[in-house]
């Protein structure tokens, strides 16, 4: 298929130096498919520990009655779809891949995606979301032009870490670039990702995740906020300043009183999660990516030999 | 923040009573209609005919669900709301047309549709979003389905509940909106919390 050889722009802007590499893990492409169908289907319907944990908390946490009721339903909507083996939200999102591991065959890797996705969307089933931005013409697929999304993450590693997130419309529309200026430092980035969640309200389904890309160049910017969005709920960034500023902006965005589905209350956000990339010393951009309480992704490491195991 | 159990139709008396951040869960029948069935409901009003549906004492829910047919009879698979924002323009007509007494969804709705509920005599409930096994859940049945020509998020589902809920009273039959109320205080929070 033609559109399996497009360029990933993404792999060259976060591993300029890649090389197709002769240790690299040309794993099975019926591997991959397997992997990735069983990652979308548990996706949909199992919400990762982190994320119930942290709903769980929040119900405990929450003082306003009004939210309270809201964080009951979605616990039980939670535990109902696992029971049930239904997704757990009707709106099954878009499909987006990450791969974390050296370099690898891409094509081939692109089309065992694709496949799985195809399948996923016959078989949970999903929904087909997947329309043609002019036409609006749904691929009744969940598949298209640069569609399900594939960013490489380059780690040396033999094994690969294959992670998918399927993201519902409420949340992503809420979602925002800000090009701010250099001078209103830490206190700018502040103003902007709060202003964002207050003004969303309840429309993206609070609790949310908060994911913020800051610096780089715009494209990178908003691809940063996406690679936060596979990293685990309480997990912090690895830089103390960077883990410092991401519990500011917790606490900052859980006193707005947006609350749980924008009906007042105390918790308005689950976490806040950041990464950096340097950017030109006249520009400070930030990317606000807004997740929805049901914050489903699913990640698997696969290894060398073709055997492969769910790590959440 | 009292809590109602109502059956369908709703009576206006009942839905009057009704207070923003009260409590309720509805049974009986309930249909669903979007963007296309609003479009199609106002028209046949406008021509002067009749819906293929009772109107009146109505509950009316945001929502395209997903369904499957097992052994010919449907079923929901999952049924949560959709954002109610996009109906903000048809709502007022509809209001004005059909007595409807009570619109689900979420997010909320315009000014303009709080003073359209306010002269019929009807309330807007907030349901979780994203809920869509709960809601999927409370349907006992599916008693019919009309307007299929509009696909099956579009079409008019009549669904037989069983305390569909909980929903929120989010805007009330006196004009009040606690969208409003809310983002008041969110906008003064905001102030407070960015002065540096």
């Amino acid at each position: 298929m033609h559109v399996s050889r497009k360029i990933n722009i993404y792999r060259t802007i976060l591993n300029p130096f890649d090389r197709p590499c002769l240790r690299a893990t040309y794993m099975k492409a019926s591997i991959i498919e397997e992997v990735a169908f069983q990652l979308i289907k548990r996706a949909s319907i199992v919400l990762p520990k982190d994320v119930k944990v942290a709903l769980q908390k929040a119900y405990e946490e929450e003082t306003s009655k009004l939210g309270k009721t809201q964080l009951k339903a979605i616990l039980d909507n939670v535990t109902a779809a696992e029971q049930m083996g239904r997704p757990v939200c009707q709106d099954t999102g878009i499909v987006s891949f990450f791969i974390r591991g050296r370099s690898l065959d891409y094509k081939n890797f692109e089309e065992a995606l694709r496949r799985a996705t195809i399948r996923a969307t016959r078989e949970v089933p999903l929904r087909p979301n997947a329309v043609h931005p002019l036409t609006r013409k749904n691929s009744e697929d969940n598949t298209g032009a640069h569609i399900p999304g594939i960013t490489h993450i380059y780690e040396d590693a033999d094994h690969i870490d294959l992670v998918v997130t399927l993201k519902g419309a409420g949340s992503e529309n809420m979602s925002a670039l800000y090009m701010i200026s250099p001078s209103e430092g830490i206190n700018g980035i502040k103003r902007a990702v709060v202003e964002t969640v207050a003004s969303a309200g309840g429309q993206p389904c609070p609790p949310i995740v908060v994911n913020v890309g800051i610096g780089g160049t715009v494209d990178l910017t908003l691809k940063l906020a996406k690679i936060a969005l596979i990293r685990p709920l309480g997990t912090r960034h690895r830089e103390g300043e960077v883990a410092k500023l991401e519990e500011e902006l917790l606490t900052l965005i859980n006193s707005t009183g947006v609350g749980p589905m924008g009906l007042g209350g105390k918790i308005t956000a689950l976490d806040v999660k950041i990464e950096y990339a340097h950017c030109h010393t006249a520009s400070l951009p930030v990317g606000v990516n807004i997740q929805c309480w049901a914050d489903r992704r699913a990640t698997a490491r696969i290894y060398p030999d073709g055997s492969w195991e769910l790590l959440s | 923040m009292a809590e109602y159990r109502l059956a369908t139709p709703l009576r206006e008396e009942d839905v009057r009573k009704l207070n923003i951040e009260d409590v309720v869960y509805v049974s009986g029948v309930i249909y669903t209609a979007r963007d296309m069935a609003h479009k199609r409901l106002i028209e046949l009003a406008e021509r002067g005919q009749k819906p293929p549906l009772e109107m009146d004492g109505s509950v009316i829910y945001h929502a395209g669900p997903v369904a499957r047919k097992l052994d010919g009879e449907w079923e929901i698979v999952s049924a949560g709301p959709t954002t109610s924002s996009r109906m903000n323009r048809a709502t007022p007509l509809l209001l004005k047309y059909y007595p409807v007494r009570m619109i689900v969804g979420k997010g909320g709705m315009s000014r303009e549709v709080a003073e359209a509920l306010k002269e019929r005599g009807a309330v807007y409930c907030h349901y979780t979003g994203g809920a869509a096994v709960l809601a999927a859940k409370c349907v006992k049945r599916v008693a019919r389905v009309e307007w299929l020509d509009l696909g099956m998020p579009e079409a008019l589902w009549v669904l037989e509940v069983e305390n569909f809920g909980p929903l929120i009273v989010t805007m009330d039959s006196r004009g009040n909106s606690l969208y409003e109320k809310l983002e008041l205080e969110v906008r003064d929070r905001l102030r407070r919390l960015l002065k540096w």
